[in-house]
Protein backbone atom coordinates (compact mmCIF):
# COMPACT_ATOMS: atom_id res chain seq x y z
CA UNK A 1 0.00 0.00 0.00
CA UNK A 2 2.89 2.10 0.38
CA UNK A 3 2.48 3.38 -3.79
CA UNK A 4 -0.71 4.59 -3.53
CA UNK A 5 -0.84 6.54 -0.42
CA UNK A 6 2.37 8.08 -1.06
CA UNK A 7 0.93 9.39 -4.92
CA UNK A 8 -2.08 10.45 -2.95
CA UNK A 9 -0.10 12.44 -0.63
CA UNK A 10 1.92 13.97 -3.84
CA UNK A 11 -1.78 14.86 -5.68
CA UNK A 12 -2.81 16.26 -2.18
CA UNK A 13 0.56 18.60 -1.96
CA UNK A 14 0.70 18.99 -5.54
CA UNK A 15 -2.88 20.59 -5.41
CA UNK A 16 -3.98 18.12 -8.40
CA UNK A 17 -6.03 20.15 -10.68
CA UNK A 18 -8.83 16.97 -10.92
CA UNK A 19 -8.21 16.63 -7.16
CA UNK A 20 -9.10 20.57 -6.61
CA UNK A 21 -11.71 20.23 -9.07
CA UNK A 22 -13.80 17.67 -7.37
CA UNK A 23 -13.08 19.43 -4.02
CA UNK A 24 -13.86 22.37 -5.05
CA UNK A 25 -17.70 21.25 -6.53
CA UNK A 26 -18.00 18.79 -3.29
CA UNK A 27 -17.63 22.24 -1.33
CA UNK A 28 -19.89 23.75 -3.34
CA UNK A 29 -22.88 21.89 -3.13
CA UNK A 30 -22.86 20.68 0.22
CA UNK A 31 -22.53 24.63 1.43
CA UNK A 32 -25.46 25.54 -0.70
CA UNK A 33 -26.82 22.87 0.67
CA UNK A 34 -26.43 23.38 4.03
CA UNK A 35 -27.04 27.18 3.38
CA UNK A 36 -30.32 27.07 1.94
CA UNK A 37 -30.91 24.04 4.77
CA UNK A 38 -30.68 27.04 7.11
CA UNK A 39 -32.52 29.35 5.68
CA UNK A 40 -35.71 27.31 5.89
CA UNK A 41 -35.05 25.09 8.68
CA UNK A 42 -34.22 27.69 11.31
CA UNK A 43 -37.36 29.60 10.88
CA UNK A 44 -39.27 26.46 10.48
CA UNK A 45 -37.84 24.92 13.21
CA UNK A 46 -38.41 27.88 15.74
CA UNK A 47 -41.93 27.80 14.31
CA UNK A 48 -42.63 24.16 15.37
CA UNK A 49 -41.13 24.86 18.31
CA UNK A 50 -43.48 27.81 19.41
CA UNK A 51 -46.73 27.17 18.10
CA UNK A 52 -49.65 25.08 18.76
CA UNK A 53 -51.76 23.79 15.56
CA UNK A 54 -53.96 20.26 14.64
CA UNK A 55 -51.45 17.73 13.17
CA UNK A 56 -48.29 19.68 15.18
CA UNK A 57 -47.07 16.24 16.49
CA UNK A 58 -47.39 14.73 13.12
CA UNK A 59 -45.18 17.12 11.32
CA UNK A 60 -42.71 16.81 14.20
CA UNK A 61 -42.69 12.75 13.77
CA UNK A 62 -42.09 13.33 10.13
CA UNK A 63 -38.99 15.84 10.75
CA UNK A 64 -37.60 13.53 13.23
CA UNK A 65 -38.13 10.14 11.39
CA UNK A 66 -36.62 11.63 8.06
CA UNK A 67 -33.17 12.42 10.02
CA UNK A 68 -33.17 9.09 9.25
CA UNK A 69 -33.94 9.37 5.38
CA UNK A 70 -31.68 6.84 3.44
CA UNK A 71 -29.85 9.03 1.23
CA UNK A 72 -30.26 7.27 -1.85
CA UNK A 73 -34.19 7.23 -1.39
CA UNK A 74 -33.59 11.26 -1.38
CA UNK A 75 -31.72 10.63 -4.48
CA UNK A 76 -34.41 9.09 -6.16
CA UNK A 77 -37.17 11.15 -4.89
CA UNK A 78 -35.47 14.29 -6.30
CA UNK A 79 -34.65 12.31 -9.27
CA UNK A 80 -38.55 11.68 -9.70
CA UNK A 81 -38.75 15.00 -9.15
CA UNK A 82 -36.76 16.58 -12.03
CA UNK A 83 -36.81 13.90 -14.41
CA UNK A 84 -38.17 14.30 -17.90
CA UNK A 85 -41.44 13.75 -17.08
CA UNK A 86 -41.63 14.67 -13.00
CA UNK A 87 -43.02 17.87 -12.58
CA UNK A 88 -40.20 19.81 -12.75
CA UNK A 89 -38.75 18.01 -15.70
CA UNK A 90 -39.17 21.18 -17.69
CA UNK A 91 -36.40 22.40 -15.70
CA UNK A 92 -34.09 20.29 -16.84
CA UNK A 93 -32.16 20.20 -13.99
CA UNK A 94 -31.43 16.51 -13.18
CA UNK A 95 -27.03 16.04 -13.66
CA UNK A 96 -26.27 19.44 -12.35
CA UNK A 97 -24.78 20.71 -9.40
CA UNK A 98 -28.35 22.56 -8.99
CA UNK A 99 -29.96 18.68 -9.02
CA UNK A 100 -27.37 17.61 -6.02
CA UNK A 101 -27.64 20.70 -4.20
CA UNK A 102 -31.18 20.18 -4.30
CA UNK A 103 -30.93 16.41 -2.75
CA UNK A 104 -28.53 17.41 -0.05
CA UNK A 105 -31.03 19.87 1.27
CA UNK A 106 -33.72 17.21 1.20
CA UNK A 107 -31.25 15.10 3.44
CA UNK A 108 -30.23 18.14 5.86
CA UNK A 109 -33.21 20.48 6.24
CA UNK A 110 -35.01 17.69 8.58
CA UNK A 111 -31.61 17.55 10.97
CA UNK A 112 -31.70 21.37 10.82
CA UNK A 113 -35.54 21.68 11.27
CA UNK A 114 -35.82 19.04 14.17
CA UNK A 115 -32.75 20.26 16.26
CA UNK A 116 -33.82 24.06 15.63
CA UNK A 117 -37.48 22.88 17.40
CA UNK A 118 -36.04 20.60 20.16
CA UNK A 119 -33.33 23.73 21.23
CA UNK A 120 -35.84 26.68 20.73
CA UNK A 121 -38.23 24.50 22.98
CA UNK A 122 -36.01 23.85 25.62
CA UNK A 123 -35.07 27.66 25.47
CA UNK A 124 -38.77 29.09 26.19
CA UNK A 125 -39.27 26.39 28.47
CA UNK A 126 -36.34 28.70 30.62
CA UNK A 127 -37.25 31.88 28.90
CA UNK A 128 -40.63 32.30 28.35
CA UNK A 129 -42.12 33.72 31.17
CA UNK A 130 -39.62 36.30 31.33
CA UNK A 131 -39.66 37.07 27.50
CA UNK A 132 -43.59 37.47 27.67
CA UNK A 133 -43.25 39.58 30.47
CA UNK A 134 -40.44 42.13 28.80
CA UNK A 135 -43.30 42.33 26.23
CA UNK A 136 -42.30 39.99 23.58
CA UNK A 137 -44.33 37.62 21.90
CA UNK A 138 -44.04 34.25 20.60
CA UNK A 139 -43.06 35.77 16.71
CA UNK A 140 -40.68 38.39 18.55
CA UNK A 141 -39.27 35.70 20.38
CA UNK A 142 -38.06 33.25 17.70
CA UNK A 143 -35.24 35.36 16.33
CA UNK A 144 -33.79 35.80 19.99
CA UNK A 145 -34.43 32.33 20.96
CA UNK A 146 -32.52 31.07 18.00
CA UNK A 147 -29.48 33.59 18.76
CA UNK A 148 -29.70 32.52 22.30
CA UNK A 149 -29.35 29.01 21.33
CA UNK A 150 -26.71 29.90 18.82
CA UNK A 151 -24.20 27.14 20.04
CA UNK A 152 -26.24 24.05 19.95
CA UNK A 153 -27.83 25.02 16.79
CA UNK A 154 -24.25 25.12 15.24
CA UNK A 155 -23.07 21.95 16.35
CA UNK A 156 -26.73 21.01 14.63
CA UNK A 157 -25.68 22.53 11.04
CA UNK A 158 -22.51 21.01 11.29
CA UNK A 159 -24.04 17.84 12.06
CA UNK A 160 -26.11 18.36 9.06
CA UNK A 161 -22.56 19.74 7.22
CA UNK A 162 -21.28 16.52 8.42
CA UNK A 163 -24.13 14.08 6.59
CA UNK A 164 -24.20 15.90 3.38
CA UNK A 165 -20.42 15.90 2.68
CA UNK A 166 -20.54 12.30 3.28
CA UNK A 167 -23.22 10.84 1.63
CA UNK A 168 -22.60 9.22 -1.91
CA UNK A 169 -26.29 7.78 -2.76
CA UNK A 170 -28.25 11.15 -3.29
CA UNK A 171 -25.68 13.04 -5.24
CA UNK A 172 -24.78 9.97 -7.61
CA UNK A 173 -28.23 9.07 -8.52
CA UNK A 174 -29.57 13.13 -9.54
CA UNK A 175 -26.09 14.49 -10.42
CA UNK A 176 -24.30 11.28 -12.52
CA UNK A 177 -21.06 11.33 -11.50
CA UNK A 178 -20.24 13.22 -14.44
CA UNK A 179 -16.19 13.92 -14.44
CA UNK A 180 -15.74 17.60 -14.46
CA UNK A 181 -19.38 18.67 -14.01
CA UNK A 182 -21.15 16.41 -11.15
CA UNK A 183 -18.37 14.41 -9.65
CA UNK A 184 -17.92 15.09 -5.49
CA UNK A 185 -15.63 13.28 -3.54
CA UNK A 186 -17.50 10.54 -2.39
CA UNK A 187 -19.03 9.77 -5.64
CA UNK A 188 -15.62 9.95 -6.93
CA UNK A 189 -13.95 7.21 -4.18
CA UNK A 190 -16.98 4.72 -5.26
CA UNK A 191 -15.42 5.08 -8.80
CA UNK A 192 -11.68 5.28 -8.80
CA UNK A 193 -11.84 2.20 -6.18
CA UNK A 194 -14.44 -0.17 -8.73
CA UNK A 195 -11.48 1.18 -11.48
CA UNK A 196 -8.56 -0.02 -9.20
CA UNK A 197 -7.51 3.65 -9.53
CA UNK A 198 -6.07 3.76 -5.88
CA UNK A 199 -4.15 6.94 -5.15
CA UNK A 200 -7.03 9.44 -6.00
CA UNK A 201 -9.71 7.41 -4.03
CA UNK A 202 -7.06 7.67 -0.92
CA UNK A 203 -6.11 11.48 -1.61
CA UNK A 204 -9.69 12.23 -1.65
CA UNK A 205 -10.83 9.94 1.56
CA UNK A 206 -8.07 11.38 3.49
CA UNK A 207 -9.16 15.29 2.39
CA UNK A 208 -12.58 14.29 3.48
CA UNK A 209 -11.46 13.01 6.62
CA UNK A 210 -9.68 15.89 7.01
CA UNK A 211 -12.57 17.88 6.61
CA UNK A 212 -14.57 16.01 9.21
CA UNK A 213 -11.68 16.21 11.90
CA UNK A 214 -11.76 19.88 10.92
CA UNK A 215 -15.05 20.64 11.97
CA UNK A 216 -15.89 18.42 14.36
CA UNK A 217 -12.78 19.97 16.18
CA UNK A 218 -14.33 23.70 15.18
CA UNK A 219 -17.55 22.59 17.01
CA UNK A 220 -16.29 21.02 19.67
CA UNK A 221 -13.87 24.63 20.68
CA UNK A 222 -16.74 26.55 19.77
CA UNK A 223 -18.65 24.97 22.77
CA UNK A 224 -16.43 25.05 25.52
CA UNK A 225 -15.24 28.72 24.67
CA UNK A 226 -19.07 29.31 24.07
CA UNK A 227 -19.36 27.28 27.55
CA UNK A 228 -16.86 29.69 29.55
CA UNK A 229 -18.08 33.07 27.53
CA UNK A 230 -21.52 32.66 27.67
CA UNK A 231 -22.55 30.82 30.78
CA UNK B 1 -47.45 59.95 29.21
CA UNK B 2 -50.32 58.51 28.94
CA UNK B 3 -52.88 58.28 32.09
CA UNK B 4 -52.26 56.04 34.58
CA UNK B 5 -52.50 52.52 34.53
CA UNK B 6 -53.65 52.26 38.19
CA UNK B 7 -54.95 51.07 40.55
CA UNK B 8 -54.92 47.96 39.33
CA UNK B 9 -58.74 46.03 40.07
CA UNK B 10 -59.35 42.05 40.54
CA UNK B 11 -62.47 41.38 40.47
CA UNK B 12 -63.70 37.58 41.53
CA UNK B 13 -60.54 36.36 40.33
CA UNK B 14 -59.98 32.47 39.99
CA UNK B 15 -57.56 31.14 38.52
CA UNK B 16 -58.02 27.20 37.59
CA UNK B 17 -55.09 24.75 36.20
CA UNK B 18 -55.69 21.17 35.21
CA UNK B 19 -59.31 21.22 37.71
CA UNK B 20 -57.39 22.50 40.63
CA UNK B 21 -58.61 26.45 41.70
CA UNK B 22 -55.28 27.39 42.55
CA UNK B 23 -57.22 31.54 43.27
CA UNK B 24 -60.77 31.24 43.97
CA UNK B 25 -62.92 34.57 43.72
CA UNK B 26 -60.68 37.24 44.57
CA UNK B 27 -60.82 40.40 44.59
CA UNK B 28 -58.04 43.18 45.50
CA UNK B 29 -57.41 46.83 44.38
CA UNK B 30 -53.44 47.99 44.27
CA UNK B 31 -53.61 50.93 44.66
CA UNK B 32 -50.21 53.72 43.32
CA UNK B 33 -47.50 54.57 44.96
CA UNK B 34 -47.38 51.81 47.38
CA UNK B 35 -45.61 49.00 48.49
CA UNK B 36 -47.83 45.83 48.37
CA UNK B 37 -46.32 42.72 50.18
CA UNK B 38 -47.95 39.55 49.39
CA UNK B 39 -47.45 36.99 51.95
CA UNK B 40 -48.37 33.16 52.50
CA UNK B 41 -47.09 30.10 52.92
CA UNK B 42 -45.29 27.92 49.81
CA UNK B 43 -48.21 26.77 47.47
CA UNK B 44 -50.81 29.59 48.83
CA UNK B 45 -51.10 31.26 45.17
CA UNK B 46 -48.42 33.96 45.55
CA UNK B 47 -46.76 33.55 42.12
CA UNK B 48 -49.92 32.54 40.60
CA UNK B 49 -51.41 35.75 41.97
CA UNK B 50 -48.45 38.03 40.61
CA UNK B 51 -48.12 36.29 36.94
CA UNK B 52 -51.90 37.07 36.95
CA UNK B 53 -51.58 40.84 37.86
CA UNK B 54 -48.79 41.05 35.08
CA UNK B 55 -50.52 39.20 32.51
CA UNK B 56 -48.41 36.23 32.15
CA UNK B 57 -51.95 33.98 33.02
CA UNK B 58 -55.18 35.35 32.10
CA UNK B 59 -58.28 34.41 34.85
CA UNK B 60 -60.38 31.54 34.95
CA UNK B 61 -63.39 33.81 35.79
CA UNK B 62 -63.50 37.19 36.89
CA UNK B 63 -62.11 40.38 35.85
CA UNK B 64 -58.40 42.07 36.17
CA UNK B 65 -59.16 45.96 35.22
CA UNK B 66 -56.15 48.23 34.56
CA UNK B 67 -57.45 52.08 35.48
CA UNK B 68 -56.74 53.24 32.06
CA UNK B 69 -58.65 50.16 30.26
CA UNK B 70 -55.70 48.50 28.46
CA UNK B 71 -55.68 45.04 28.58
CA UNK B 72 -52.42 44.57 29.14
CA UNK B 73 -50.54 47.58 30.60
CA UNK B 74 -47.81 48.67 28.73
CA UNK B 75 -45.82 50.45 31.98
CA UNK B 76 -45.34 47.65 33.58
CA UNK B 77 -42.56 45.25 34.69
CA UNK B 78 -41.14 42.18 36.46
CA UNK B 79 -38.39 40.42 38.47
CA UNK B 80 -38.68 36.45 39.06
CA UNK B 81 -36.97 34.58 41.73
CA UNK B 82 -34.46 33.36 38.85
CA UNK B 83 -34.01 36.26 36.78
CA UNK B 84 -33.78 35.18 32.84
CA UNK B 85 -30.90 36.89 31.24
CA UNK B 86 -29.93 36.44 27.81
CA UNK B 87 -26.61 34.88 26.97
CA UNK B 88 -25.71 38.15 25.63
CA UNK B 89 -24.42 41.14 27.17
CA UNK B 90 -25.29 43.25 30.16
CA UNK B 91 -25.76 45.90 27.82
CA UNK B 92 -27.59 43.93 25.23
CA UNK B 93 -29.83 42.56 27.52
CA UNK B 94 -30.45 46.64 28.72
CA UNK B 95 -31.28 46.69 24.64
CA UNK B 96 -33.51 43.98 24.23
CA UNK B 97 -36.82 45.02 26.05
CA UNK B 98 -36.45 48.61 24.55
CA UNK B 99 -35.81 47.12 21.55
CA UNK B 100 -39.42 44.84 21.86
CA UNK B 101 -40.86 48.59 23.02
CA UNK B 102 -40.10 49.39 19.38
CA UNK B 103 -37.35 52.36 20.69
CA UNK B 104 -35.30 53.87 18.06
CA UNK B 105 -31.83 52.71 18.32
CA UNK B 106 -30.56 56.00 19.30
CA UNK B 107 -33.17 56.29 21.94
CA UNK B 108 -32.24 52.66 22.91
CA UNK B 109 -28.71 53.94 22.89
CA UNK B 110 -29.20 56.99 25.59
CA UNK B 111 -31.59 54.54 27.74
CA UNK B 112 -29.27 52.28 28.13
CA UNK B 113 -26.27 54.68 28.97
CA UNK B 114 -28.50 55.77 31.60
CA UNK B 115 -29.26 52.97 33.24
CA UNK B 116 -25.96 51.69 33.31
CA UNK B 117 -25.03 54.92 35.15
CA UNK B 118 -27.96 55.00 37.21
CA UNK B 119 -26.55 51.14 38.91
CA UNK B 120 -23.24 51.47 38.47
CA UNK B 121 -22.57 48.56 35.61
CA UNK B 122 -20.46 50.83 32.88
CA UNK B 123 -17.91 49.21 34.15
CA UNK B 124 -18.94 45.26 33.62
CA UNK B 125 -21.49 46.64 30.35
CA UNK B 126 -19.42 44.21 28.13
CA UNK B 127 -19.10 41.30 30.06
CA UNK B 128 -21.55 38.21 29.19
CA UNK B 129 -24.49 38.82 31.55
CA UNK B 130 -24.92 35.07 32.87
CA UNK B 131 -21.38 35.37 33.99
CA UNK B 132 -22.44 37.26 36.71
CA UNK B 133 -23.23 36.33 40.36
CA UNK B 134 -26.34 35.24 41.49
CA UNK B 135 -26.55 38.82 43.20
CA UNK B 136 -25.42 40.43 40.54
CA UNK B 137 -27.79 38.76 37.90
CA UNK B 138 -30.68 40.43 40.16
CA UNK B 139 -29.29 43.28 39.87
CA UNK B 140 -29.23 43.63 36.37
CA UNK B 141 -32.69 42.06 36.04
CA UNK B 142 -33.78 44.98 38.45
CA UNK B 143 -32.03 47.58 36.20
CA UNK B 144 -33.52 46.04 33.06
CA UNK B 145 -37.10 46.42 34.97
CA UNK B 146 -36.29 50.21 35.89
CA UNK B 147 -34.90 51.03 32.38
CA UNK B 148 -38.75 50.56 30.90
CA UNK B 149 -40.02 53.21 32.82
CA UNK B 150 -42.82 51.23 34.66
CA UNK B 151 -45.58 52.43 36.48
CA UNK B 152 -45.47 48.73 38.18
CA UNK B 153 -43.42 46.87 39.33
CA UNK B 154 -43.89 43.06 40.26
CA UNK B 155 -41.05 41.03 42.10
CA UNK B 156 -41.84 37.28 43.08
CA UNK B 157 -39.30 36.81 45.85
CA UNK B 158 -36.61 38.09 44.19
CA UNK B 159 -34.10 37.28 47.08
CA UNK B 160 -34.89 34.25 47.94
CA UNK B 161 -31.99 32.22 46.17
CA UNK B 162 -29.73 35.56 47.65
CA UNK B 163 -27.05 35.40 50.31
CA UNK B 164 -27.72 38.50 52.92
CA UNK B 165 -25.76 41.09 51.52
CA UNK B 166 -26.79 40.55 47.69
CA UNK B 167 -30.44 40.26 49.55
CA UNK B 168 -30.04 43.83 51.34
CA UNK B 169 -28.64 45.44 47.74
CA UNK B 170 -31.85 44.41 46.19
CA UNK B 171 -34.10 45.91 49.01
CA UNK B 172 -32.14 48.87 48.77
CA UNK B 173 -33.21 49.42 45.42
CA UNK B 174 -37.04 47.95 45.57
CA UNK B 175 -37.24 50.99 48.24
CA UNK B 176 -35.37 53.29 45.89
CA UNK B 177 -37.80 52.52 43.10
CA UNK B 178 -40.58 53.01 45.36
CA UNK B 179 -39.47 56.21 46.56
CA UNK B 180 -38.97 57.65 42.90
CA UNK B 181 -43.14 56.49 42.39
CA UNK B 182 -43.00 53.14 40.89
CA UNK B 183 -45.42 51.11 42.83
CA UNK B 184 -44.43 47.79 43.88
CA UNK B 185 -46.13 44.34 44.46
CA UNK B 186 -43.64 41.82 46.02
CA UNK B 187 -44.24 38.14 46.95
CA UNK B 188 -42.20 36.83 50.42
CA UNK B 189 -42.90 34.32 52.96
CA UNK B 190 -39.76 36.21 54.66
CA UNK B 191 -41.13 37.84 57.49
CA UNK B 192 -38.42 40.12 58.19
CA UNK B 193 -37.99 41.04 54.15
CA UNK B 194 -42.17 41.99 54.70
CA UNK B 195 -41.51 44.21 57.90
CA UNK B 196 -38.05 46.01 56.32
CA UNK B 197 -40.66 46.79 52.81
CA UNK B 198 -44.15 46.33 53.32
CA UNK B 199 -46.62 49.55 53.48
CA UNK B 200 -49.61 47.03 52.59
CA UNK B 201 -49.71 43.29 53.46
CA UNK B 202 -51.77 40.78 51.21
CA UNK B 203 -52.26 37.22 53.05
CA UNK B 204 -52.98 34.38 50.72
CA UNK B 205 -53.97 31.39 52.12
CA UNK B 206 -54.68 27.89 49.95
CA UNK B 207 -55.52 30.69 46.94
CA UNK B 208 -57.70 32.88 48.95
CA UNK B 209 -57.23 36.79 49.95
CA UNK B 210 -57.52 36.56 53.86
CA UNK B 211 -56.33 40.13 54.59
CA UNK B 212 -55.40 42.84 52.85
CA UNK B 213 -54.19 46.15 54.94
CA UNK B 214 -51.47 48.14 56.05
CA UNK B 215 -48.50 46.40 57.18
CA UNK B 216 -48.59 47.68 60.34
CA UNK B 217 -52.18 46.40 61.25
CA UNK B 218 -51.30 42.89 60.24
CA UNK B 219 -48.35 42.66 61.42
CA UNK B 220 -49.37 43.76 64.85
CA UNK B 221 -52.75 42.08 64.95
CA UNK B 222 -53.42 39.81 61.96
CA UNK B 223 -57.45 39.48 62.19
CA UNK B 224 -57.40 35.91 61.01
CA UNK B 225 -56.55 32.20 62.40
CA UNK B 226 -53.92 31.47 58.90
CA UNK B 227 -52.46 34.46 59.25
CA UNK B 228 -51.51 34.16 63.18
CA UNK B 229 -50.66 30.71 63.03
CA UNK B 230 -48.45 31.86 59.98
CA UNK B 231 -46.70 35.27 61.17
CA UNK B 232 -45.54 32.52 64.72
CA UNK B 233 -44.63 30.03 62.21
CA UNK B 234 -46.92 27.35 62.98
CA UNK B 235 -47.70 24.64 60.28
CA UNK B 236 -51.20 25.34 58.88
CA UNK B 237 -52.71 22.73 56.34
Amino acid sequence: MDGPFVTALDLILRADSVLMQIIGLSLRVTLSAVAIACLIGLPLGAGLALTRFPGRGAVIVLFNALMGLPPVVAGLAVYLLLSRSGPLGALDLLFTPSAMILAQTVLILPIVVSLTRSVVEDLWTEYGDQLLSLGADRARAMPTLLWDGRVSLLTGVLAGFGRASAEVGAVLIVGGNIAGHTRTMTTAITLETTRGNLDLAIALGIVLLGLTLTLNALAWSIGQWARVQLG
Amino acid sequence: MSRSCLPLTLDKVSFVASGTALLSDLSLTIAPMRRLIVMGANGAGKSVLLRLCHGLLDPSSGRRIWANGEARAQQQAMVFQRPVLLRRSVAANLDYPLAVAGLSRAARRARVEQTLARFGLERISDQPARQLSGGQQQRLALARAWSVSPQILFLDEPTAALDPYATRVIEEMILQFAEEGITIMMSTHDLGQARRLAQDVAFLHRGQLLEHRPAAEFLEAPQTREARAFLSGDLIW
